[in-house]
């Protein structure tokens, strides 16, 4: 038998009350690519940090190529053969692709002589492994493609034999996913070991030769991927038949809400991020773009939200509202029937250092309801309301008086939801639902979006997850550099072809 | 105004400019490597008290440059703990070094030489005195190169031809070298520092030490160096915050760095001329407008009135590993 | 997740680094020859000791509320504002000229006059840093030290030419009118037989200050302007997202910010010396920076807080003037005081949070909440 590249066993680690890992075992073999699935907070990371050095394992022991290993930091990590490519890159942005590959790697103390050997030495592995980068590009300048090869080159050029990648899939449009899974297929012929960490089904079906599942901190099945299927590995995943498409009826779209018209926004560095953009939408109906993050879905929620400027027409129920700031705000939005769940609860929905009552009133402090009179607040009130709602979308814990902090990422998202909805808005700005959130609470929040929108009431929907669009939506549009490539109909597309405009191929015309 | 003044007055801008060269020189190691320093004021006012001290006692200014820049690091390495180790709030940790340094050299100097707050009055060997250099004398009569040189050249402290060099030494340190790339790379993207296996801490801490170092340069340039003659209470005077401003309107770069301060010390040296300008301009300025000059024009850069700057990514926030 | 009870961040905290302050200041004494124990027991005899100490400690602690609570309130708004010195250097200016050049018929309408022109002046020297920090994202910590500096400079030609009566020497104005001379604290609490509060300064102003107390509190937890403030102090990013506008809440905090900073001046310049003269602020704009840090930023801890520094103060006063612990200890401690509970507070705080989860029974295995 051969011996694993990778052996962990026992794996524990506990960070204060939490028990991210608790005695993980896996072993994995050279020359295989090697998956490893769970839900948010499943402890995936945390295994990988502490193989990577980031932390120190409690309890357990890790051998690499039948020798036992101890990884007290990145560079013992580095040494024993581990290279890790980060879901968030870990690149310096204003250097060039030469300087961050070198970073760390250098030879010797002066620079320009490690900078020579290292374009050498760079060349030879992007010829060997297909991985095309340009040397002295600016890392700011390249695009996400690029920039992950950079990832993946700067562990070759440290000589890793074993390369853990997380979650390598988020930024990439389905082509350049499909591009980066042929770079791992190469690796793996040259007898790289790879581990892929992921929660998308799809991918783990697709590219792995054996998978392991994580649940709160324990590795409850390794199987060969070839002899399993998603729903078993959801089920094996939350622990019971998750329900992995949503229930509903066909929509009854009503009058029109939202009329788009040639929308642009420029941002503060002078760029433009929408395109002259058009569309509409209808009371009663949900309306979903999809798209790779960065082609301009963040700032046309921005515009819409009432916090970014544009140029163009916007209507809501027939009446316009102003885009250029002057007379209008996120407040006015509000006003105007418009709630939006936001792409970062941590950085926009919420205020996390305050309390869940507090959030609740958040962004709805000038309403009537909550106020005791023109001077103060009434606080009692919103803790009531807060109360109420909390049990009605079944946040846990149902505690008013909790620091929005303390909440898991789906409670989170469950409160600004339930404010958001509870507003009754015409109009319902929704950006990534569900990113960061458990499966029960993605469930419950579908099920809130789809009964919104049967009350009649209008919905945009913006996610990078395919999956989430095309069971939610009732027609996609997808958005490139900051235009709509085109709309189709859920039940008349499929995922090849969405890929193909999320990427820029033009299709049809809208 | 003639040749002579002309060269009197750059003389002097060139002496000012040079506390604040090295304080700025200082806040640009730090800054870059992603510690915000506004406690350049504090360690200028240690290093000063204490060179200007031990000159007094001691006798050699020499001993004097050495116990200041130990006094200056000492602050700095609070500093570093304060921003490094226990990922406090680097403002709030630069402003308590300030106010402790103005507290600490007041009772220090009262208790050791009751005089007030102040040092003696330092004799000549105890201070940096002016260098004649070679040729200064015999080239004098060469016309307009010859003044220049005697006047405006030579005739400096050690100490400034030191700081004119610890500029493009600085350059080659960012720039030529691992260290400086290294360097570089934490103040945009500890993450990625980390990552690659190197110190985040260790880096951070050597960029602390460098800013300590040159403080207490600056603090002893500016008590021992001919014409000073000791410590006086508060004396840096906002020079710390005045090389900040400079920092940012030179975008953090050591050769624009020189430019600013020199720009910085023209200022204050006219502060010591005020007939001059009213020679040149025809306007009589007010003594204390003058005085408020160097402080405006920080806020008039502040304001970006001089284009805007984009400092160091990673700046003024503690490094946590990611979850 | 709570890692600590709440009372033991608020109270706990402070406490410990006023404790560690006040150990590396004993060594400071120490160090120059004096003794500490000996120190104290002075500082607390000429600071408590007799209504006349209690006199100057309040009169001190007058000043370091408003002071302390001009840089909480702005600091509920994540702006650092070191310029309290200089915004109450222009309110003493303010009162200066409300007193000098209006005929008020009585004290009282003085007094609110007084306070009007102080928090106007004062509001107006915060607003240019302010708007800079709010239009073109300049540093404010470092544009009001140089406001500081301009104060300063401002101040003493404004003495020396334009506001100093002919033929006076010294740079001040002119003494304020008795007849709106403000109550002292002796006026108030003596009685026939009982003379209290002889000789110091202490006056009706501390009743302001502490009327100032209750109103901030309120302004900051009861009102929207309050909720929007501690909002956008928390994260910019949402405080956007909710429609609240930056500039409005950068340039509202620091006006009133400003404003606290400048009524100081109702106190010292109005209440104490009847005019204007140069450097009447001495320092207490610095100390309303510590104030506020060890208060947490809380009206009621800011006035706890003054208490103590107007202890600290009045008590170093006695101590320079019976020891040769000069007056800049104050400076010294006060430093200490900023160091630890504001920029060393996790050093302190790390420790106890492990205590206290050491001293937690259940180490339940809860699912890992964060990834």
């Amino acid at each position: 038998m051969t011996t694993p590249a990778i052996e962990l066993k026992g794996i524990s680690k506990a960070f204060g009350p939490v028990q991210a890992n608790k005695d993980i075992s896996i072993r994995v073999m050279p020359g295989t690519i090697h998956g490893i699935i769970g839900e948010n907070g499943a402890g995936k990371s945390t295994l990988m940090s502490i193989l990577y050095g980031f932390y120190k394992a409690d309890a357990g022991e890790i051998w690499i190529n039948g020798k036992k290993t101890e990884i007290p930091d990145s560079q013992h990590a580095i040494a024993a053969g581990i290279g890790m490519v980060f879901q968030h890159f870990k690149l310096v942005e204003n250097f060039t692709v030469l300087e961050n590959v070198v970073l760390g790697a250098e030879d010797g103390a002066m620079l320009r002589p490690s900078l020579a050997k290292a374009r050498t030495q760079l060349k030879q592995l992007a010829e060997e492994y297909e991985l095309n980068v340009d040397p002295d590009a600016v890392i700011e300048e390249i695009g996400v493609g690029m920039q992950q090869r950079v990832e993946i080159l700067k562990a070759l050029y440290r000589q890793a034999d074993i390369l853990i990648l997380d979650e390598p899939t988020g930024v990439l449009t389905p082509a350049e996913a499909d591009q980066l899974f042929r770079i791992l297929g190469r690796l793996r012929e040259e007898g790289k070991t790879i581990i892929l960490i992921t929660h998308k089904l799809r991918e783990i079906m697709e590219i792995t030769d054996t998978v392991s599942v994580m649940r709160r901190g324990e590795m409850t099945a390794t199987v060969k991927t070839a002899e399993t299927s998603p729903p078993e590995l959801a089920e094996l995943m939350v622990g019971r038949k998750v329900l992995l498409q949503v229930d509903k009826v066909p929509a009854k779209p009503g009058e029109m809400v939202l009329e788009v018209k040639n929308l642009s926004v420029t941002d503060s560095g002078g760029v433009q991020r929408v395109k002259n953009v058009s569309f509409n939408i209808r009371a009663g109906e949900i309306l979903g773009i999809a798209g790779v993050a960065g082609n301009g879905q963040s700032e046309l929620l921005e515009v819409l939200g009432g916090y970014e400027f544009g140029t163009g027409e916007v209507k809501i129920n027939g009446e316009p509202i102003d885009l250029t700031g002057r007379h209008s705000n996120g407040q006015t939005r509000r006003e105007r029937g418009i709630a939006h769940v936001p792409e970062d609860r941590q950085r926009e929905g919420l205020i996390m250092d305050y309390m869940a009552w507090e959030n609740i009133a958040f962004g709805y402090h000038h309403d009537p309801k909550y106020q005791k009179n023109r001077l103060f607040m009434d606080n009692a009130a919103i803790r009531a309301d807060t109360a109420d709602k909390m049990e009605r979308f079944d946040v846990r814990p149902p505690n008013p008086m909790l620091q929005a902090k303390s909440f898991s990422g789906g409670n989170q998202q469950k409160i600004v939801v339930a404010r958001e909805i509870e507003r009754n808005p015409d109009l319902l700005l929704v950006g990534q639902p569900t990113r960061g959130v458990d499966i029960g609470a993605i469930e419950f929040i579908h099920k809130q979006i789809v009964a919104l929108r049967d009350q009649g009431k209008a919905i945009l929907l913006v996610s990078v997850e395919l999956d989430e669009i095309m069971s939610l939506a009732d027609r996609i549009a997808v958005m490139f550099d900051g235009k709509i490539m085109g709309e189709r109909l859920p039940e008349k597309t499929n995922v090849k072809e969405l890929g193909l405009l999320m990427a820029g191929v033009a299709g049809e015309a809208a | 105004m003639d040749l002579l003044t002309l060269l009197q007055v750059l003389d002097s801008t060139v002496r000012m400019a040079t506390p604040l060269l090295l304080a700025c020189l200082a806040g640009l190691f730090s800054e870059r490597a992603g510690i915000f320093d506004i406690g350049l004021e504090g360690k200028m006012l240690v290093a000063a008290f204490l060179a200007a001290a031990i000159a007094s006692v001691t006798g050699s200014a020499w001993l004097g440059l050495l116990a200041g820049i130990g006094a200056s690091i000492v602050l700095a390495i609070v500093h570093g703990l304060a921003s490094i180790t226990f990922r406090g709030n680097q403002l709030i940790s630069g402003v308590a070094i300030n106010f402790f340094a103005a507290g600490i050299t007041v009772v220090v100097a009262q208790s050791w030489f009751g005089q007030g707050g102040r040092t003696p009055q330092l004799g000549d060997g105890a201070r940096f005195q002016s260098i004649t250099l070679p040729f200064a004398e015999s080239l004098s009569g060469v016309p307009l190169l010859g003044p220049i040189f005697k006047e405006l050249i030579s005739g400096h402290s050690i100490l400034v031809y030191m700081a004119m060099l610890i500029v493009p030494l600085t350059w080659w340190v960012l720039y030529q070298t691992r260290f400086g790339l290294h360097l570089r790379a934490v103040g945009e993207n500890p993450a990625a520092v980390d990552t690659a296996g190197i110190s985040v801490v260790r880096l951070r801490y050597s960029a602390v030490l460098i800013c300590g170092a040159l403080c207490g340069i600056a603090g002893a340039q500016l008590a021992t160096a001919e014409p000073a003659a000791g410590f006086i209470k508060d004396m840096t005077a906002g020079r710390g915050y005045i090389a900040l401003a400079a920092l940012i309107f030179a975008k953090w770069r050591p050769w624009y760095a020189l430019m600013a301060c020199l720009l910085f010390g023209f200022l204050q040296a006219l502060e010591l001329r005020p007939d001059l300008i009213t020679n040149v301009i025809g306007i009589k300025v007010q003594g204390q407008l003058l005085s408020a000059l160097p402080y405006i024009m920080t806020v008039v850069i502040l304001a970006g009135f001089v284009g805007k700057a984009i400092p160091p990514r990673a700046g003024g926030e503690p490094y946590v590993k990611e979850r | 997740m709570e890692k600590m009870p709440k009372w033991a961040d608020i109270f706990l905290i402070p406490v410990v680094s006023l404790i560690l302050a006040a150990i590396f200041s004993a060594i400071v004494i120490l160090a120059i020859g004096e003794d500490p124990w000996a120190a104290v027991k002075l500082m607390v005899k000429g600071a408590l000791g007799s209504t006349y100490a209690w006199g100057y400690t309040l009169y001190y602690a007058t000043n370091f509320i408003f002071t302390g609570l001009a840089v909480a309130v702005a600091f509920h708004a994540r702006m650092f504002n070191i310029g309290g010195e200089g915004q109450a250097m222009l309110g003493g200016l303010g009162v200066a000229l409300v007193c000098l050049y209006i005929p008020w018929p009585h004290w009282s309408l003085a007094l609110i006059g007084a306070s009007v022109g102080a928090a106007l002046f004062g509001a107006a020297w915060a607003a240019i840093p302010a708007f800079l920090q709010a239009k073109r994202g300049s540093h404010i910590v470092i544009t009001t030290i140089m406001f500081n500096f301009i104060a300063n400079a401002l101040l003493v030609y404004l003495l020396v030419n334009v506001l100093k009566p002919v033929g006076m020497m010294e740079p001040a104005t002119s003494k304020f009118p008795k007849l709106i001379q403000l109550p002292s604290f002796r006026d108030m609490f003596s009685t026939a037989d009982t003379i209290m509060f002889r000789g110091a300064p202490a006056n009706i102003t501390f009743f302001v200050a502490v009327a100032a107390c209750v109103v901030v509190w309120l302004l900051i937890w009861r009102t929207r302007l309050g909720y929007e403030l501690r909002a956008f102090g928390h994260s910019e990013s949402a405080a956007k997202y909710a429609g609240i506008n930056p500039t409005k809440i950068i340039m509202v905090s620091m006006l009133i910010s400003g404003a606290l900073a400048g009524m100081m001046a109702i106190n010292n310049v109005m209440g104490e010396a009847e005019r204007l003269v140069l450097n009447a602020v001495e320092g207490a704009g610095f100390i309303g920076i510590a104030v506020a840090l060890m208060g947490r930023s809380h009206p009621f801890g800011v006035f706890l807080a003054a208490l103590l520094f107007g202890f600290l103060y009045q008590g170093g006063a006695e101590l320079a003037l019976w020891t040769s612990i000069p007056r800049e200890m104050i400076v010294v401690i006060q430093a200490l005081v900023i160091l630890f509970t504001g920029a060393l507070d996790n050093m302190v705080r790390m420790p106890l949070e492990k205590l206290f989860f050491s001293l937690r029974r259940k180490p339940a295995a809860k699912p890992a909440a964060a990834e």
